[in-house]
């Protein structure tokens, strides 16, 4: 029961869809005179709650006008123009998004054009991260059921025009054609003509079977890389309006001070001071020119209360192990897992610590922003634009609908940088000249107040029985938080809101932790891969183990913190495949083997076994044989975790050498393997793991935030470390398992996860000496070393 | 304020500014150019690296005063999107990036490595690179796009 395109009203979309429609491509004259178009309108919000409730609720998909937010329009040229509110963040998903729209609609993929992210023109699509993105678009209703939708109704107005049924047509590149008479044709841009088109997403709309993809599945270069490596790109940091003016913002000298008094006439001479602006404890210059606002910014005498004094940095884990209240939650509980530990032939008990690390975008964060009495836009790199329209306005003291958030790429955030924070920065500082003012932050200003990765103190007890079967696994882990991404209600969740008069989220103690409740869920990786994850009589863990208890204990931080790539899950996966390395030589075997003995998942057990083998898997216990106690020791480890227990499963092997007299730990071969589901662009994906696993490797050997009794001390390159590119890259291989028949799950933030245990066990492997605290710097490599001689002349 | 002349990507700019400005403000404020970025300010990461006098220097350091005399190069200034160098088409057929932002540092340094010595070795390589950072880690990609290039030039 298939409607026909109707041929007649002009499509009834939101204000700011069809203000959108007019200014892109398809100019407002095309639109309203003479040109046809059709056009696919579609809520993404109302569409993806019709579809989840099935066939049925869909037919009725009568989204009434003024609810359709988002669409894709086919001009009577045959070009595409779509929009989309996941954007680039340099993962190459505006060439993929891309991709799947060609792919969908049948068209050449330089015939789609992509609008991404403007809080006045694309849908409201949350937040682009969590390796969600993809999904999203792939496996959910907009995008690729729009595309699907028009192609359909594409086909059903060939089918009249040929006089033949739908059946029999074949299309491709635009082009629809008889299928035993390809000379009976007929392209879009004709079937579109001068008329115009409106339709509504149809749920019923077949998507392409992978093994159709033409665009999809191929590796597609992606689109922006001729302007950057030409250095043509622009970058929110290259965004210039008119009349612009610069910016400078002046923190607090340490964590908790207040701002007690400014003295403007420290810069009154200064030239080119266009403003000193305060509000609370936020203070900010404006200049003419930005070395002007440089200079002004580091010249204005502040005095500052004292401030609330750190904890500190040596004891940092054991502290927060004592911490309270704390937030708890149970992942999983048996209830029998003391008792089963009590009668296990053995039990490995072990600690395992993990650092603050930084997001540390090599472009430190900036934004543009133009505030014009109650209205106001903002250019900014921030991964969420809807949500950062609500708190901006909040910032600003006026109403949402004033705001208009327009996405521009910044430098690579991996997670939640600074793009947010210094937006408010420059909306501040415009406000308060009624100017367009661009700030960009310092280097220090962006590593001293950034959203830190989450540091963890993770214990584990994991007890075997005598015939080396892993009997019961116990995880407890603290980890402090405060503030996070804003969402759409908490500006206080990031340093310049805070400073403005916000507060962070409120922190809700919760204890004891209540029992697990509902479908067993481990987004956060907290249970390990060898649980079966049971909750109320039903298991969705990716192992065997049954006795099982996943307790976390969240406290709160000194320092604001928020999601770097993958958060939580990283230090967990550290933890679990760290100590199941030392259960394996705890009971001789060897470590791929005893993972492969306690899972129970198929696609798990398959990407290890692929990355063991390409590897060339040396199979035996750790550690090796022999080793020689100074000099250069080699090994090898491994590691695996289904990503989010459920979005990408992932195996990476590792080779080391250890040089036992300076503690330095060179990686010399890297194999990952992935399976994702769908591969919509193979050579991105690459691109995206390579980068990943070597990211891995940097925090899992070098980076660490510092601080002393009153501030951080990581504030420049010196002070937080980060491979270079001069260092010895190692020989990377990637695998990729491809399927076409399930959900496209996450990519980018899964073999990060597993390079710190998969190089922690390679250590192991060549050394014998468990290191058991991320980064693996000289000194610890050595101290364990050590500690390794000791043990043996004692025992 | 003072009058300078600075000859960037083979055009000549007459600016009046503080001498004591840093290039790349200039660069990326003044003359409106793309390429030199803002990474640290602090010589450490490379994102702001152009060549002058046939050398990689770190514009966020260099008063735009001692520039008067140097024939200034900046990312744009080797090629276009359409028309790119030699070292940008080798970036590029090996997708050798994912932000980009990183690209004036680690494009320009091997070139103007390679540039005065052809035949430098990894370890040279190495060297030159070793304050160069990329914080996506597209390394694998980067260090085979200069490979590349070396090869290709080289015949
Ligand atoms: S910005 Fe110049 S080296 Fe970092
Ligand atoms: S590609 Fe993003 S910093 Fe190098």
């Amino acid at each position: 029961m298939r409607k026909r395109p109707a041929a007649a009203d002009p499509p009834t979309l939101t204000t700011d869809a069809l203000a959108a429609l007019n200014r892109s491509g398809l100019s407002r004259r095309d639109f309203v005179k003479g040109a046809g178009v059709l056009i696919v309108g579609f809520s993404v919000a109302r569409a993806s709650r019709i579809l989840a409730s099935g066939p049925a609720a869909a037919q009725n998909l009568g989204v009434s006008g003024d609810q359709l937010d988002s669409w894709i329009a086919i001009g009577d040229d045959g070009r595409v123009t779509a929009y989309t509110g996941k954007c680039e963040l340099g993962q190459g998903l505006y060439t993929a998004q891309t991709q799947l729209i060609a792919e969908e609609l049948a068209v050449p993929f330089d015939h789609v054009t992509l609008i991404q992210c403007d809080t006045a023109l694309t849908p409201d699509q949350g937040t682009t991260s969590g390796s969600q993105s993809h999904p999203a678009n792939f496996n959910t209703s907009n995008l690729a059921q729009a595309g699907a939708t028009a192609r359909e109704a594409l086909l059903r107005l060939a089918a009249e025009r040929l006089q033949v049924p739908v059946e029999q047509l074949t299309v491709e590149d635009g082009v629809i054609s008889v299928r035993t008479d390809p000379s009976r044709s007929v392209g879009y841009g004709a079937l579109v003509g001068g008329k115009k088109f409106s339709l509504q997403l149809d749920s019923g709309a077949k998507r392409k079977h992978p093994s159709e993809w033409r665009v999809l599945g191929k590796a597609v270069p992606r689109s922006e890389i001729p302007a950057l490596v030409a250095g043509r790109f622009e970058f929110v940091h290259n965004v210039r309006v008119p009349g612009m003016l610069h910016g400078r913002v002046v923190r607090p000298p340490v964590v908790g001070a207040t701002l007690v008094s400014v003295d403007e006439r420290s810069v009154g001479d200064l030239p080119g001071l266009v403003k000193v602006v305060v509000k609370n404890d936020f203070v900010g210059v404006v200049a003419e020119k930005p070395w002007q606002a440089i200079q002004a910014a580091r010249k204005l005498a502040c005095k500052w209360s004292s401030g609330v004094g750190l904890p500190s940095h040596g004891d940092f884990h054991e502290q927060l192990r004592h911490q309270s209240p704390t937030r708890d939650t149970l992942v999983v509980d048996s209830k029998d897992v003391d008792e089963t530990l009590a009668r296990a032939a053995s039990v490995v008990s072990a600690t395992y610590r993990y650092p603050y690390q930084m997001h540390g975008s090599v472009g430190s964060s900036c934004a543009v922003a133009d505030v014009q009495g109650r209205k106001a836009t903002i250019w900014s790199a921030t991964q969420a634009v809807h949500p950062l329209r609500q708190t901006a306005a909040m910032i600003l003291g006026v109403s949402p609908q004033e705001v208009r958030i327009i996405f521009k790429m910044g430098s690579g955030c991996y997670g939640f940088n600074g793009a947010d924070t210094v937006s408010y920065d420059a909306a501040l500082l415009s406000q308060a000249v009624g100017r367009a003012v661009r700030v960009q932050l310092t280097r220090r200003d962006e590593m001293a107040w950034e959203n830190y990765g989450y540091a963890y103190v993770i214990d584990q007890r994991v007890g075997v029985d005598t015939q080396r079967r892993i009997l019961a696994w116990d995880h407890e882990a603290w980890y402090p938080t405060l503030g996070s991404r804003p969402r759409s209600g908490t500006p206080g969740n990031v340093v310049t809101g805070f400073l403005a008069g916000f507060k962070p989220a409120v922190f809700t103690p919760r204890m004891p932790a209540p029992d697990p409740r509902g479908a067993y869920s481990n987004r956060s990786n907290a249970a390990p891969s060898y649980v079966a994850g049971c909750v109320g009589g039903r298991c969705g863990g990716t192992g065997t183990v049954k006795s099982e208890r996943v307790l976390t204990h969240n406290a709160r931080s000194p320092f604001f913190t928020g999601p770097l790539r993958s958060p939580s899950r990283l230090q967990n996966t550290f933890a679990h495949e760290s100590v199941m390395d030392e259960v394996a030589a705890q009971v001789g075997a060897d470590p791929v083997a005893f993972r492969l003995d306690h899972l129970s998942d198929a696609r798990l057990i398959e990407v290890l076994k692929a990355v063991a083998q390409k590897a060339n898997w040396d199979t035996r216990p750790s550690p090796r044989q022999g080793i020689a106690r100074s000099g250069v020791a080699t090994g090898r480890g491994i590691a695996c975790v289904l990503y989010e227990g459920d979005n990408g499963y992932c195996a990476l092997a590792t080779q080391v050498e250890v040089d036992q007299d300076t503690g330095a730990v060179a990686v010399k071969r890297l194999v990952a393997g992935l399976d994702c589901g769908p591969i919509s662009n193979p050579d991105g994906l690459r691109n995206q793991i390579e980068g990943g696993t070597l990211q891995g490797m940097s925090r899992a050997l070098l980076e660490e935030v510092t601080w002393d009794e009153e501030k951080v001390t990581s504030v420049d390159w010196q002070t937080y470390a980060s491979l270079p590119l001069g260092f010895e890259v190692p020989e990377m291989e990637t695998i990729l398992i491809n399927r076409a028949e399930v959900e496209a799950m996450g990519a980018g933030e899964t073999t990060i996860t597993l390079a710190a245990a998969a190089i922690g066990n390679a250590i192991f492997d060549a050394t014998g000496a468990r290191i058991r605290e991320v980064p693996f710097t000289r000194e610890r490599v050595k101290e364990a070393l050590a500690s390794r001689a000791a043990q043996s002349s004692g025992g | 304020m003072s009058a300078i002349t600075l000859t960037v990507n083979s055009r000549s700019h007459t600016l009046d500014v503080d001498l004591t400005t840093p290039l790349l403000y200039v660069l990326s404020d003044d003359l409106e150019l793309r390429g030199p970025k803002f990474g640290c300010g602090l010589a450490q990461c490379g994102a702001c690296t152009v060549i002058a006098g046939g050398r990689a220097i770190r514009s966020c350091v260099t008063p735009v005063g001692t520039m008067d005399a140097a024939d200034i190069i900046t990312l744009e200034g080797l090629g276009t999107a359409e028309k790119p160098h030699p070292i940008q088409r080798a970036f590029i057929d090996e997708q050798a990036t994912q932000c980009g932002f990183c690209l004036s540092g680690v494009i320009l340094t091997a070139k103007a490595l390679l540039d005065e010595n052809p035949k430098a070795t990894d370890k040279q390589m190495r060297q030159a690179m070793s304050t160069v950072l990329c914080r996506c880690f597209a390394h694998v990609r980067m260090l085979r796009a200069i490979k590349r290039y070396a090869r290709e030039a080289g015949v």
